[in-house]
């Protein structure tokens, strides 16, 4: 397969939340990019810093408390971070789009659908007739699959489901064609079936326009499910990265690993299930070492003393855990004792 | 033979949909539409089913915390449908439930101790230093320490929190202890601590469990039995083994292959359903599965199918197994 270029590259993100309980560094030193076309997911436990990552690379991260503290989101040769708002602005409205997990929260009830899709319109195609506008809010509802869409465009957001509601989200993300779009958590709202729907939604629309998904979530079933890649965060950082296949066939990294043997397959029933033991630290409170030693099996001297790197494994895989440094792979056996 | 410990037959929970200045019942939420069901002691009953099909409803009206409509539940022998408010209270001592979110459930102001106390104190169970004693004990159990007691709800994580609500529902000895979503609101590893520590006290303590959620894998893990609910109804039930090798409702066929399974290996046979699940007020006449049904017949759409026994202890509503009922 052709290697396809690099259209959004994240390089040692840091963002910073300045509490009163302190710095919260809830995204600390972040690297991955995107390939042109390719759906990208990010998957991690509540409170690893998906959604900060999200907002940091949308210009959109509450300040205050929050700051992008440390390195470069590149797109188009610019630096994101350095941008300008109104720079910044033209690049959320044109390039970038971003579709949130409760899109209740960003619809106007006020509004109805058809409003607030033709305004979306009207900001990217400011010399379009009244019937052009029209036309293309029906076109994307029709595309997201909405059913009857003439008529959804006289409704509120109130009367639509919640599948509905995130493919109009979906609808008005798509309207001016973005290179790159954002989703975090898109179904975790919405039962399996309507999730399953969306899901396929978004693989559609990826193959169709190639635009360029980052997928988050902390569902390891969507992930296989839907994404090329996969970047494994941990307390604020990468853990481990690489194809979707290599990281559900080979994982590499003690918390990957933990991850993947403690969820229950409905395929099949396991005598009982892997638990990691312990639980994610506050962000910030493991300044020194390895952010999962405290709940590693395999955690040994220089776990504590050092930070991991990530560790090239393999052409495209990569795993931030020293053993998987050439210098102590000797040493150890990695096999999970299952309780 | 296991003995059944519960026993539901007919139940219904119409909410009544008040409208107009003078808030007339103008409709019906028909949350829980007719469903039966038993329990056997010692077994662990899943119960599955899309946001609002009426899991929790059911849990609530098993203990009276709601009243039903109609119907009748019998536990242990007794008809906890005919009792009076206050034998319904003393019967509670073998019925307790833990709930999805412990942090709403668990006074903020109160520490662990006092929390666990309660309803030792409501069912006067030992004296104050058995109680404390109980107290401590209970919370080994469920793996923290007796220095927790003194701390207060908001010093706990996630997981510690249901480990909490779960002591809490141990207290008083219970049989049967219905959870509803236990850990839907935790992270996969931390579920899967609750879900082993679940399973290790049932073992221990030879209790029954309603289990309540809408993750098919967690359900899978842990249950004995499933039962799969669609608008109110029961649709299908079955022991875990059958109902996910040979689902036989198009409903569950088409739930267990929306699930995202992972590993990106897996190829699915897709049975797809189009659209949403209707409204609990205006349900679909007939099978109230048949707007998405893919295999819906004339008969689906007039005629409501009922609930029985297809196969050993396989039961269905579906027009689809009317013939290889035994009549
Ligand atoms: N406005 C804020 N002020 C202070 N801390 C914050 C703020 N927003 C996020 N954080 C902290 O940053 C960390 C990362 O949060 P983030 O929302 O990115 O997590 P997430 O991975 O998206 O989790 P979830 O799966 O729960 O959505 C968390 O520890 C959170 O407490
Ligand atoms: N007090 C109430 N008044 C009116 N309607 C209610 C009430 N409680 C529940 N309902 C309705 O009854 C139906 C069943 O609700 P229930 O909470 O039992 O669903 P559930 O299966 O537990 O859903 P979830 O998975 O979202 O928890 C829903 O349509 C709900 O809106
Ligand atoms: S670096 Fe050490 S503690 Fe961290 S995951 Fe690897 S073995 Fe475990
Ligand atoms: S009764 Fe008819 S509509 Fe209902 S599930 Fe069976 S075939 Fe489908
Ligand atoms: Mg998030
Ligand atoms: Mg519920």
């Amino acid at each position: 397969m052709l290697e396809r270029e690099k259209i959004l590259e994240v390089k040692g993100l840091q963002t910073t939340f300045f509490t009163d309980d302190g710095e919260v560094p809830a995204v600390d030193n972040v690297d991955f990019h995107i390939r042109e076309g390719e759906v990208l997911g990010i998957v991690g436990e509540s409170g690893c810093g998906k959604s900060v990552t999200s907002l940091s690379i949308m210009g959109l991260v509450p300040s205050p408390p929050g700051k992008i503290t440390n390195g470069e989101i590149l797109f188009e040769d610019q630096d994101l971070t350095k941008l300008p708002e109104k720079k910044m602005r033209e690049i959320r409205g044109n390039d970038i789009a971003m579709i949130f997990q409760e899109p209740m929260t960003s619809l106007n009830p006020l509004f109805t659908i058809g409003n607030q899709l033709q305004e979306a319109v009207k900001i990217h195609k400011k010399d379009w007739s009244k019937k052009q506008i029209y036309n293309r809010a029906v076109e994307m509802m029709k595309l997201v699959g909405l059913p009857r869409a003439e008529g959804l465009m006289k409704e509120h957001p109130h009367q639509l489901s919640g599948g509905m509601r995130q493919r109009v989200m979906i609808a008005m993300a798509l309207l001016c064609d973005p290179k790159v779009l954002i989703a975090d958590e898109p179904t975790t709202a919405l039962d399996v079936t309507i999730q399953a729907q969306i899901l396929k939604l978004i693989k559609n629309l990826n193959k169709e326009l190639n635009t360029a998904v980052l997928l988050i979530t902390h569902d390891l079933g969507v992930v296989a499910e839907t994404c090329e890649r996969v970047v494994v965060m941990y307390a604020g950082k990468v853990v481990e990265e690489g194809p979707v296949d290599a990281i559900f066939k080979d994982p590499q990294h003690p918390y990957t690993r933990g991850l993947l043997e403690s969820v229950p397959d409905m395929r099949f029933k396991k005598e009982r299930l892997y638990s990691i033991p312990g639980n994610v630290p506050k962000p910030g409170s493991i300044k020194t070492g390895c952010r999962f030693a405290p709940r590693c099996e395999f955690a040994f001297d220089r776990c504590v003393e050092e930070t991991p790197p990530l560790y090239q494994t393999t052409e495209e895989h990569q795993t931030r855990c020293f053993l998987f440094d050439p210098k102590e792979a000797e040493k150890h056996d990695r096999t999970i004792v299952k309780s | 033979m296991t003995e059944q410990l519960l026993k539901v037959e007919g139940l219904k929970k119409y909410f009544p949909i008040k409208s107009g200045i003078f808030g007339r019942v103008s409709n019906h939420v028909k949350a829980v539409d007719d469903i039966s069901f038993s329990v056997k002691e010692g077994e662990t009953l899943g119960i599955v089913g899309e946001s609002g099909c009426g899991k929790s409803t059911t849990g609530r009206m098993l203990m009276r915390l709601l009243e039903p409509t109609e119907g009748k539940v019998t536990f242990d022998g007794q008809e906890l449908t005919s009792l009076s408010n206050n034998e319904m209270r003393k019967a509670r001592r073998d019925i307790q439930m833990v709930f999805q979110d412990p942090y709403a459930s668990l006074n903020p102001r109160h520490t662990i101790e006092k929390i666990l106390m309660e309803p030792l104190n409501v069912h006067n169970i030992g004296d104050p230093k058995e109680r404390k004693q109980k107290v401590h004990e209970f919370l080994e159990i469920v793996g923290l320490s007796s220095y927790h007691a003194k701390r207060y709800p908001h010093q706990f994580s996630g997981g510690q929190r249901q480990r909490i609500g779960i002591a809490r529902a141990l207290m008083t000895n219970p049989k049967l202890i219905i959870a509803d979503e236990p850990v839907s609101a935790l992270d996969v590893s931390i579920q899967a601590q609750v879900l082993n520590l679940m399973q290790d006290l049932q073992k221990e303590l030879k209790l029954t469990y309603i289990f309540i959620a809408h993750d098919l894998g967690v359900v899978r893990h842990i249950s004995d039995r499933v039962g799969v609910m669609y608008l109110g109804n029961m649709a299908e039930m079955a022991d875990t083994e059958d109902l996910y090798e040979k689902p036989l409702h198009p409903y569950t066929q088409a739930l267990l292959t929306a699930v995202p399974v992972p590993d990106p290996a897996f190829e699915r046979e897709e049975v797809e359903i189009q659209g949403d699940v209707p409204s609990p007020a205006n349900p679909p006449s007939g099978c109230r599965f048949h707007t998405r049904c893919p295999f819906k017949m004339d008969i689906c759409e007039t005629t409501i199918p009922i609930f029985a026994e297809v196969e050993k202890g396989h039961s269905v509503a579906c027009h689809l197994y009317e013939e290889s009922r035994p009549q």
